[in-house]
């Protein structure tokens, strides 16, 4: 439905002179407006401090918890100690990486063949087709999460990992073809051209030229693919009771205790921040790719 | 088009053709068997659910009521609220995140010492769990903990003593909040990408006819970027309109904050009423479909409207 972006941004590729503002030149850097640095710095605290302070709360405990220092007098390490105690942290840590891989290697192998297709091949019907694949991702999980509830306590599969992953397959594998797609079509189709003039069918065409190229893309598609499943929640709490089977987003949101007025609000602080780390790791390392993938799966298409 | 898709459309041999629509057929077949199955078969079950009644006494009893469980519900003030409250959050939410996002990309989009970092520090909270972002504004809102009543508190200041996630209004707020800052940057990122395919000749032109930054920006730059703003306004109010983690772990649904899916879940799970869960499970799904229906067709005619100004 964007063709005109892919044709404005091939036109921006194409035209006479690239853009300056692409070039990483500290000459070229201007000088902002100071109320335009305002809102920079606005906009870094808007994103940081939050995250400073989930830190802070987890760095306290006992009193200095409720006294809403803006630093930790006496910084504590206990909240942390309190989540490694805890099996079910890990349970869940192991819950999550078995779902969160299964989930997007499946995907990805039945999403790269309906990505091909979609993408370079001849067929009919296939803009509706890709509407209908995308319009999946737009279902509300609790759609599917009633149905798979009633389902699953009925053929033994509910509160199981198993049980888990197919549903989530349903938001997966959409997310994966769209994402797709759209990396297949930037490969030049001339590569394949030249393939079938040697003679290669269109499948051995896509398996010996194209998916070798398209790494960058089922890379950027596995990282999109994995942030979404590792995040999903409402088909987790929906489909599994027992810590042998909860993800991580359901243990940590369960983590909330028994009473209202008794919460352990440091240590689940101190499990948020643990799991965020490595996320955090992730998205620093791969942030130009995430940042293609999302752009990608979202403007083109 | 593209000069890739005129390449596809070049003539080929006819019984070629015929083999690669058979091969695309055969390509897509397997991810459409399992989407219908994971996707269409539990739907379609939902729906057969919803037109029944189960006793919760004894398992497996069930009988045929029609539509009864459909006309419960809508005769019910809990789904309406549940809906009303759905439609604030997303209203709220989009609003503030297409506007902050819009205004984060614009500033990604210049060149100044710091916009690595700035890029860098605003995708942080897209990368975080939806649940530990609750999290986390639980913690700055927490009434003796947090940060804001903390600082609203030492400044004297209207605020300090409210017990924000307790009182309705204030906890709709928070959550808002909590999605705004989660996902304001992916909205940055959309919008970016339709600043960076503007050309720069566009700009120089508007110099030289001598148009101020501001008319720049609101007559040239908006209205080209007019199709990136409504696919984010697309995407995130899909996405608002399911609403679930936030007032899950911030609320659990109470003081006016129980989203559609919520109120289903409720049903479903806590009161193990599987006829009703699954009835506003449907309705829940109706109304996001209809929603989606809508704005693609408002959204179609946009990009149309965007395709046929550039010819």
């Amino acid at each position: 439905m964007s063709t005109v972006l892919e044709e404005r941004r091939a036109a921006a590729k194409a035209g006479p002179r690239p853009r300056p503002t692409r070039k990483p030149l500290r000459r070229g850097e201007s000088r902002l407006h100071p109320l335009t640095w305002m809102f920079v710095l606005a906009v870094m605290a808007f994103s940081l401090v939050p995250f400073y302070w989930l830190i802070n709360t987890s760095l306290k405990a006992g009193e200095s918890l409720g006294a809403g220092e803006l630093f930790p007098s006496q910084p504590t390490l206990d909240n942390y100690f309190v989540v490694f105690r805890n099996p079910d942290f890990f349970l869940a840590l192991r819950n999550s990486v078995i779902i969160a891989v299964v989930t997007t290697a499946v995907a990805l192998v039945f999403a790269s063949f309906a990505a091909y297709a979609l993408a370079r091949l001849k067929m009919k019907r296939k803009a509706l087709l890709l509407t209908l694949i995308l319009s999946v991702t737009t279902f509300p999980a609790i759609a599917i999460a009633a149905p798979m509830f009633s389902i699953w306590r009925e053929i033994g599969l509910y509160d199981t990992l198993i049980g888990l992953i197919i549903p989530k397959l349903t938001f997966a594998l959409p997310l994966a073809i769209y994402t797709l797609t759209s990396f297949f079509r930037e490969i030049p189709k001339e590569l394949e051209e030249s393939a079938y003039i040697d003679g290669a069918s269109p499948f051995l065409a896509f398996r010996k030229v194209i998916l070798p190229l398209a790494v960058p893309g089922l890379a950027t598609t596995a990282i999109l693919v994995f942030i979404s499943v590792w995040n999903e929640f409402l088909l987790a709490v929906t489909l599994t009771t027992s810590p042998e089977s909860r993800p991580v987003p359901v243990a940590i949101a369960f983590f909330n205790g028994t009473s209202e007025y008794d919460q352990p609000i440091g240590a689940i602080s101190a499990a948020s921040v643990l799991i965020t780390i490595p996320l955090v790791i992730l998205v620093l390392v791969c942030q130009k790719r995430i940042v293609a993938g999302m752009t990608a799966g979202a403007v083109k298409g | 088009m593209t000069s890739a898709q005129k390449l596809a459309e070049r003539p080929r041999t006819f019984g070629y053709d015929r083999a690669e629509r058979r091969l695309a057929v055969r390509m897509v077949a397997p991810s459409l068997i399992l989407m219908f199955l994971v996707a269409a078969v539990p739907i379609g079950y939902a729906v057969w659910l919803s037109l029944h009644q189960y006793s919760v006494r004894q398992a497996g009893l069930s009988r045929f009521v029609g539509l009864d469980n459909y006309l419960d519900a809508l005769s019910s003030g809990a789904w309406w609220s549940a809906f009303g409250q759905t439609f604030t959050f997303a209203a709220a939410s989009v609003s503030l995140e297409l506007v902050l996002g819009t205004a984060m990309a614009l500033l990604l989009n210049m060149t100044f010492r710091g916009r690595g970092l700035l890029r860098t520090l605003v995708l942080l909270p897209y990368a975080i769990l939806t649940v530990v972002s609750a999290i986390t504004w639980q913690t700055m809102f927490e009434p003796t903990l947090g940060l804001v009543t903390t600082v609203l508190r030492g400044l004297g200041l209207p605020g300090g003593d409210i017990v924000w996630l307790g009182e309705s209004g204030y906890a709709m707020a928070v959550i808002v909040l909590a999605d705004v800052w989660k996902t304001a940057p992916f909205v940055a990122l959309l919008v970016l990408a339709g600043l960076q395919v503007i050309p720069d000749e566009v700009y120089e032109a508007a110099e030289l006819d001598g148009s101020t930054k501001w008319t720049t920006f609101i007559n040239i730059t908006l209205p080209l970027l007019k199709p990136a703003i409504v696919l984010a306004a697309i995407f995130r109010t899909m996405d608002a309109l399911r609403v679930f983690d936030l007032p899950f772990v911030l609320t659990r649904g109470a003081n006016g904050t129980e989203s559609m899916s919520m109120l289903a879940y409720t049903e479903l799970r806590e009161n193990r009423l599987v006829g009703e869960g699954s009835a506003l499970s449907i309705l829940t799904f109706l109304t996001v479909m209809a929603v989606s229906v809508i704005y693609i067709r408002f959204a179609g005619g946009n990009i149309r409207a965007a395709a046929q100004e550039k010819q």
